[in-house]
């Protein structure tokens, strides 16, 4: 009676990419429009992108970043809730790492670092862990409360930043260098262990990381129990309950492990690249994280290619505005603005027409 | 001769691969009562929406009175004297019966003149049809056939000459069907058409002049009420002979399993919705609960399943008493043998997105039989699906199919698999058939007698008077959140039971036991 289902090759693969080809339409008409030819500037995204190890370097660092805030994002939403919250978490990360690098200084790094990275989660999941018990116990919506704690965040990171943390002596918002124990290695290091030569680029082992957190989140999904009640709760909360799963319990749990992937971001930039806690080091990241995951269906394997194309996106996009002053910071923003738009918040605009167009073929196929 | 009040031509409709309609012709005469019956899905009501202007057919058209006409909208319906009367009321709770009548028509910026015009109207004709509203009571303070009595009104405020009913008699009591008959006859012989949705044949029998049967998105055959039968009607349905009576031999009941006594809860609002229940259920035999739907039968199940906590009253299970909704949860419970098919299959049975086998093992994910530690094993879930669906013949037998794609009997067969076949101690089950296709629901009856015969206490909720007394040993009536009456099913008739279930007699067994 029911039309076949679309196979996953339509629904993951053709449906998002006709969306990022419409995205880029739009964005060349733009361009077209203030005087420039889009095919090159085009060109000179995917050269700046992915043309040379520099710029490899540079959007897998990006990626790393959105890989985290994006797997955050799509946790929450299996659960079926909206955590806008990856930004204030993730800088909480970066201030759980911080407190590690900075009170244990002398514990050997095979301690030291592993520890950093643990405070970066647990201070991600601690920062999520009041709108959580409202949402679940109270009722506020966890969309108003993540976003207040966004607010909270930032200004709890200045006053630290300008107050208590900040490095003696110094004039910048900024937390003392931690000690080179408490830092993760940088991908052409690392390379130079092996013997490669590897440009110098911010990429380090968080990208790692982030693969293998990408790898947990699917398994810990469509493959534990747990996976199992988070989707019941989200999918319906009435089965769930009918079933004995508690969705309070199992809201709380599923965004403290949000706020943990959130918090994990700030292993690739504060760990990874500065060394130290600096103020705004998210840099709009816990945001992008929302349109990754819902690009990537929330899906871990298509967070880790939406995550690729927003790198590309960024590090092509300061690429563009270097070479051509037409297209300005802004003129990105609005680029990547509309593959937000059409492969995020319009992601199922062309999905039912693309699917019907397949059962058509299909069923003539059949019937034939 | 007067042209048909409706004659519909070569209807097609496709949703996707859907075909929903197929070059159907459907006409109603004028001054009749027209049955469209047909099982879930067969099409009737996406035909109904296209006469009523929710969707525009692919091709084929409309003609109304013998005039052509285009309805792509319900305005357009409405003003060709179409009438829609829905399953679920469409009526603002909080206004009068004229304000909920006069909406869409208030006659400027002040509402007093259309009030005005809207109440002389309906005392019209409430006088000319014998309907008993008062235009003043707030639509909340009514009755449902009262609500259904101002629905009526409502669609012939606003000229209707030809009345759609879908599924009229779902909420009401014996006798408020009675009644809504009578109106329908009258209206009929008054010169209105009226047509009325409904996948029950008695209602058919008895209202119907003409009767059109729908089977997969056809129309099979439109025949004489007069000249055809329920079990004719049934098998132009199915497209076989299906059996209408369940077959069961005497109960022979054991010591008592479930033991209710005194249970009281109230909802949210401090409304009393379970006055005092008392009840038991022995291995065995079969209790069946029948009353008007949200008379506290819902709230019933799921006070003893764990689900909602209720305010006092005890609970007991083979003797030991449960904290059912507190310490007793639905997981405990299920561990000491209580297995429950809830009502509402879509609310609660299932999980629509999930592959079958996910919803198959709703509320057993964590039997090891499922995997090791904190992970399933994805192939022992499907393997243990699809054996449930080969013992009860689950179409398609696809364990990584989508929930949502199986029809609502197959659907059903796959909750109650998973709910009989850990062998429950106690299974309550609530609408074991609703929205199930006549072929299904002869197999899940033939299943849960074989599991009282099996010995088994089982505790039945149904709106369908005719399956509690068929199914049933004991027969409750519940009205009110009061259980209102105890009858033997042959001891009883329907009007015994519609006075029992509009709380017209109240005699309270628990207490006088």
């Amino acid at each position: 009676m029911s039309g076949r289902p679309a196979p996953l090759w339509l629904t993951a693969g053709v449906v998002p990419l006709v969306n990022v080809v419409v995205a880029f339409l739009a964005a060349g008409l733009v361009i077209a429009l203030i005087g420039e030819n889009p095919l090159e500037a085009l060109q000179i995204m995917l050269r700046g992108a992915l043309g040379s190890q520099y710029g490899l370097g540079y959007t897998l660092y990006y990626t790393t970043s959105f890989i985290f805030t994006g797997l955050a994002v799509a946790v929450a939403f299996h659960a079926g809730h909206f955590n806008i919250g990856g930004e204030g978490q993730a800088l909480m990360g970066g201030l759980g790492a911080a407190l590690v690098a900075l009170t244990l200084p002398f514990l050997p790094w095979p301690i030291l670092l592993p520890l950093c990275v643990l405070g970066a989660a647990l201070a991600g999941a601690a920062w999520v862990l009041i709108p959580a018990y409202l949402q679940a116990y109270r009722g506020s919506h966890i969309v108003i409360t993540t976003i207040m704690f966004n607010f909270l965040a930032a200004t709890l990171l200045v006053y630290l930043l300008v107050g208590p943390m900040k490095m003696a002596g110094s004039m910048a918002p900024e937390t003392a260098k931690f000690v080179p124990g408490a830092t993760l290695p940088l991908m052409n290091q690392m390379a130079g262990w092996f013997g490669l030569t590897l440009t110098r680029t911010p990429l380090n082992l968080s990208f790692v990381f982030a693969i293998a957190a990408a790898i947990m989140v699917w398994v810990l999904i469509w493959r534990t129990r747990l996976g199992y009640a988070i989707r019941t709760v989200g999918a319906n909360p009435d089965a769930a309950v009918y079933a004995g799963i508690s969705p309070a319990r199992i809201t709380v749990i599923a965004l403290l492990i949000s706020g943990a992937l959130a918090g994990l971001m700030a292993t690739n930039e504060i760990l990874g690249v500065q060394g130290r806690l600096i103020n705004e080091f998210t840099a709009g990241a816990g945001f992008v994280g929302i349109a990754v995951a819902l690009m990537g269906r929330g899906h871990p394997f298509g967070i880790v290619l939406a995550a690729l194309l927003f790198g590309v996106l960024y590090q092509g996009g300061a690429e563009l505005a270097f070479d051509k002053p037409k297209i300005t910071r802004e003129m990105i923003i609005v680029i990547q603005g509309f593959v937000i738009l059409f492969a995020g918040a319009l992601e199922m605009m062309f999905a039912d027409r693309i699917t019907a167009l397949y059962q058509r073929f299909a069923g003539r196929a059949v019937s034939a | 001769m007067t042209p048909p009040a409706i004659q519909m031509t070569g209807i097609d409709k496709r949703f996707g691969a859907v075909h929903a309609n197929s070059a159907v012709n459907m006409t109603v005469q004028k001054g009749t009562v027209h049955g469209l019956i047909g099982e879930n899905g067969a099409g009737k009501s996406t035909l109904m929406s296209i006469l009523y202007g929710f969707y525009a057919a692919d091709s084929g058209s409309i003609a109304i009175n013998g005039t052509p006409s285009l309805i792509r909208t319900p305005a357009d319906a409405i003003h060709s004297g179409i009438g829609m009367v829905h399953q679920h009321f469409m009526l603002v709770e909080t206004f009068t019966v004229v304000e909920n009548v006069m909406l869409g028509a208030e006659g400027g910026a002040f509402t007093a003149r259309g009030a005005a015009t809207v109440r002389s109207k309906l005392l019209e004709l409430s006088q000319a049809y014998g309907m008993d509203v008062n235009p003043d009571a707030v639509v909340s303070d009514l009755a449902v056939g009262a609500l259904q009595r101002v629905e009526i009104l409502k669609a012939l405020v606003k000229g209707a000459d030809i009345l759609i009913l879908d599924e009229p008699t779902a909420v009401l009591t014996p006798t408020e069907v009675d009644n809504l008959f009578v109106l329908l006859r009258r209206l009929a012989a008054e010169g209105k058409t009226v047509i009325i949705v409904t996948h029950k044949l008695k209602e058919i029998m008895a209202v119907t002049d003409r009767v059109s049967v729908m089977r997969r998105g056809e129309m099979v055959g439109t025949v004489e009420t007069a000249s055809t039968s329920p079990a004719d009607l049934a098998e132009l349905m199915v497209g076989r002979r299906v059996v209408l009576t369940v077959e069961k031999g005497p109960a022979r009941p054991g010591g008592v399993v479930l033991d209710v006594q005194d249970l009281s809860m109230r909802d949210a609002r401090g409304t009393l919705r379970l006055d005092h229940v008392s009840l038991s259920v022995r291995a065995g035999e079969i209790v069946g609960i029948a009353g008007v739907s949200g008379n506290g039968q819902s709230e019933l199940l799921e006070a003893i399943a764990g689900i909602r906590k209720p305010s006092s009253g005890r609970v007991s299970l083979n003797g030991a008493a449960l904290d059912c909704g507190g310490r007793d949860d639905p997981r405990t419970l299920r561990a000491k043998g209580l297995r429950h098919v809830p009502e509402d299959r879509h609310r609660m049975g299932l999980v629509k997105p999930f592959e079958a086998a996910e919803s198959a093992m709703l509320g057993c994910s964590d039997e090891e039989r499922f995997g090791k530690g904190i992970f399933l094993d994805r192939d022992l879930v499907r393997a243990d699906c699809a054996a449930k669906m080969a013992a009860f013949d689950v179409r398609p037998a696809d364990p990584g199919l989508r929930t949502a794609l199986f029809s609502g009997g197959n659907q059903q067969k796959i909750v109650l698999a998973r709910e009989i076949e850990r062998d429950p101690q106690l299974l309550l089950i609530g609408q074991p058939t609703r929205g199930v296709d006549i072929g299904a629901i002869e197999f899940i009856h033939k299943r849960i007698i074989a599991l009282r015969d099996a010995g088994k206490a089982i505790l039945l909720v149904s709106t369908e008077l005719d399956e509690v007394l068929a199914l049933s040993d004991r027969v409750l009536v519940m009205c009110g959140g009061k259980i209102t009456g105890e009858r033997l099913p042959d001891q009883t008739n329907e009007q015994d039971m519609g006075l029992l279930m509009a709380g017209v007699i109240s005699e309270q067994p628990g207490q006088a036991a």
